[in-house]
């Protein structure tokens, strides 16, 4: 016992006094939130701890419990889809910062079509959305495809069961989009959907229901569509363009968003820029201005800062689309008031 | 015992007798305390589920049970959806299981040649050790799309005539819903009947069968007049074992029931059930009233799940009582 416990102490003071070597920065911290940035944070924890030694945990449990626990001070930083609204974040003292941006498109199975073979725009999007629209020959969808052979088939919603920051997206640019959406479906984590929908769990549920459903129209982020290989709808932008999602569109929605302002929380659905995709979203890093743990405050700020400088193409190699240069300066001067 | 030495063997006879009083008395009272966990655990999951579904009894009433309304945009909630599709989703799997349990306890304790037995037996058993998720995977990825290809279309030319039954098929083939979930529900709990029948099954004396067999019996009436009388008890417990598992089933019917929160007259349309409206929703609920209800329905399924229990118990004292055992 004696010896066991002589051998601990020994070996602790030790890894203490590597710890100060290693210098200032070191503590594990752990971030808990959204699902939707999960991947690549993991992957940004993975390099961070590669070339610092600090160990950084994200747990995925979901936008709302992200900001429940680092409201209740039990993680460092919390993560979330949502971005809380200014006068929450003053209340509160929470600063938040976005760290990574995606998009949530329309994908279909439609035989004969393949991905941008069918074009919609924002209304008849929220008109099938709201169960106004049933079939694929449906003169409203035939009017925004002239010359298309669209076959006589029910339409079938695919939608997020689950309560998501995908869905609080999407129904929030198509109710932007039509009075009657909001009305009947609403805007939110989850919706009332019309009868001709099917709810499955997370983005691979709702990918799976669109790939084995026919006629079916379903709504995901753009990483899940992307390496699901999934036949894409074009949607017309708020320039009258019809866009086929890609990584490219969404950091063209970007460039032309205003991040300068409290929360950093642009509304960034309907950009104007001409290659805009409509539906573009980023998801945000919630951390406490005034910390009570200096040393793991700032292995936070440490971890985003160097992430957002080094994990850029790690970011897009999953899907996701890296924020802009300017904007990447913004967060490194909004970081600077967490203490 | 001897008496040889009445003072001191009375002495030590006493020690010991108070010693094993005392130990008796210990493993008494341990063992009470053991139960008493119990019986204080699920006293505190009773109350504390009230206690977290109270804002919703109050704001709803008793009329939550019976509404037909699940909407998290506007704050409006009932359970008769999720109550429906729960039950709805069970008893047609018990429907479709039952029979085959039973088919199957039948062929490897009556007419299975004695090679034979032992693997099928095992596979039965296996089939009980897969994991739900995977049963749900499988369902969506596999069962759903061929459903939806060769089942549900001459499904529908077949009876989508007929009046009543016609309208339990309505509705485009997409291969998840009520009745795909109850298919594969099915399938789950067909392991946990079929292994308790035989098990009952073969604790029928052979004295017994082999009396009716020697007055002429086919296998059937054996089965019919002689195993099915003798286990009763035990058969309907395995098939309230079954309902239990089905009834509280989560990830798998998750995956194909298809999460709609309504009614659907359609069989082939989504539902959604009680377990699975949890799973969905409980990650992301707002504070409030949703994840009041949601506390709500889990207090519902556990009522739900006692009811069952006790209609089981009664039926077992009934057939236990007609018996005369």
């Amino acid at each position: 016992m004696f010896i066991l416990d002589k051998l601990a102490r020994a070996s602790l003071a030790a890894a203490l006094g590597l710890a100060m070597s290693a210098g200032a920065l070191a503590a594990d911290i752990t971030g808990a939130g959204a699902t939707f940035p999960y991947a690549v944070y993991t992957k940004w924890a993975e390099a961070y701890r590669a070339a610092t030694g600090n160990k950084v945990n994200y747990q995925a449990i979901g936008s709302s419990g992200g900001v429940k626990q680092i409201k209740a001070k039990t993680v460092d930083f919390g993560g979330t889809d949502a971005p809380l609204k200014p006068e929450d974040l003053v209340q509160s003292g929470l600063v938040q910062v976005p760290t990574v941006m995606g998009g949530v498109t329309l994908v279909m199975n439609v035989p004969g079509f393949k991905s941008g073979g069918i074009r919609l725009d924002g209304p008849t999007a929220a008109d099938i959305f709201r169960g106004a629209v049933t079939r694929w020959n449906d003169p409203a969808i035939a009017r925004l495809n002239p010359g298309a052979k669209l076959p006589d088939l029910a339409i079938t919603l695919s939608h997020r069961s689950d309560g998501s920051g995908t869905t609080y997206a999407f129904t929030h640019y198509l109710a932007k989009q039509s009075p009657a959406f909001q009305r009947e479906v609403g805007a939110g984590n989850t919706g009332n959907w019309p009868r001709n929908a099917v709810g499955g769990k997370g983005n691979a549920g709702v990918a799976a229901n669109v790939q084995k459903i026919r006629g079916a129209i379903g709504y995901v982020d753009i990483a899940d569509a992307l390496s699901n290989k999934m036949n894409f709808v074009a949607l017309r932008n708020k320039a009258g363009k019809y866009i086929v999602p890609s990584q490219q569109a969404i950091a063209d929605a970007a460039a032309g968003a205003d991040f300068n302002v409290k929360g950093m929380a642009p509304d960034l659905l309907d950009q104007p820029h001409p290659n805009a995709w409509p539906i573009t979203t980023a998801t945000y890093v919630l951390i406490y201005e005034n910390g009570s743990d200096p040393a793991k405050q700032k292995v936070v700020v440490d971890f985003l800062t160097w992430s957002l400088n080094n994990g850029q193409k790690l970011a897009t190699q999953l899907g996701f689309v890296p924020l802009p240069p300017n904007v990447v300066k913004m967060v490194e001067a909004e970081l600077k008031k967490v203490k | 015992m001897s008496e040889r030495d009445a003072s001191g063997a009375v002495d030590l006879h006493l020690r010991q007798v108070r010693r094993f009083r005392l130990q008796d008395s210990f493993f008494h009272h341990s063992t009470q305390l053991f139960a008493f966990v119990v019986l204080a655990t699920l006293v505190g999951i009773l109350v504390s589920l009230t206690i977290e579904a109270w804002p919703s009894l109050q704001a709803f009433g008793p009329s939550f049970f019976w509404t037909n309304v699940w909407s998290v945009p506007d704050d409006q909630y009932g359970a008769l959806a999720a109550i429906y599709g729960t039950v709805v989703t069970s008893v047609l799997a018990l429907l479709i299981a039952v029979p085959i349990s039973f088919g199957i306890a039948f062929f490897l304790t009556e007419t299975c040649p004695p090679w034979l037995r032992r693997p099928l037996g095992t596979a039965v058993e296996l089939l009980a050790g897969i994991p739900s998720i995977v049963y749900g995977i499988w369902g969506l990825f596999v069962f759903a799309p061929l459903f939806a290809e060769y089942i549900q279309p001459p499904l529908q030319d077949w009876l989508g005539d007929v009046p009543v039954i016609g309208g339990w098929f309505a509705g485009p083939p997409i291969g998840v819903g009520i009745l795909t979930a109850s298919i594969v529900l099915s399938l789950m709990v067909i392991p946990f009947i079929a292994s308790v029948m035989r098990d009952v099954f073969e604790t029928v004396p052979h004295v017994l069968k082999e009396s009716a067999y020697g007055m002429g019996c086919t296998t059937w009436e054996v089965v019919r007049h002689i195993v099915l009388p003798y286990t009763r008890v035990g058969v309907i417990g395995g098939i309230m074992l079954g309902l239990g598992r089905a009834l509280g089933e989560t990830m798998a019917v998750t995956f194909v029931i298809g999460n709609a929160n309504r009614i659907n007259p359609s069989l082939f349309e989504p539902g959604t059930s009680i377990a699975s409206t949890l799973a969905n929703e409980f990650g992301e609920a707002d504070p409030g009233l949703h994840i009041a209800s949601l506390f709500t329905l889990g207090l519902v399924l556990f009522v739900l799940t006692f009811i069952v229990l006790a209609i089981s118990r009664w039926l077992i004292s009934r057939s236990v009582g007609s018996e005369g055992l």
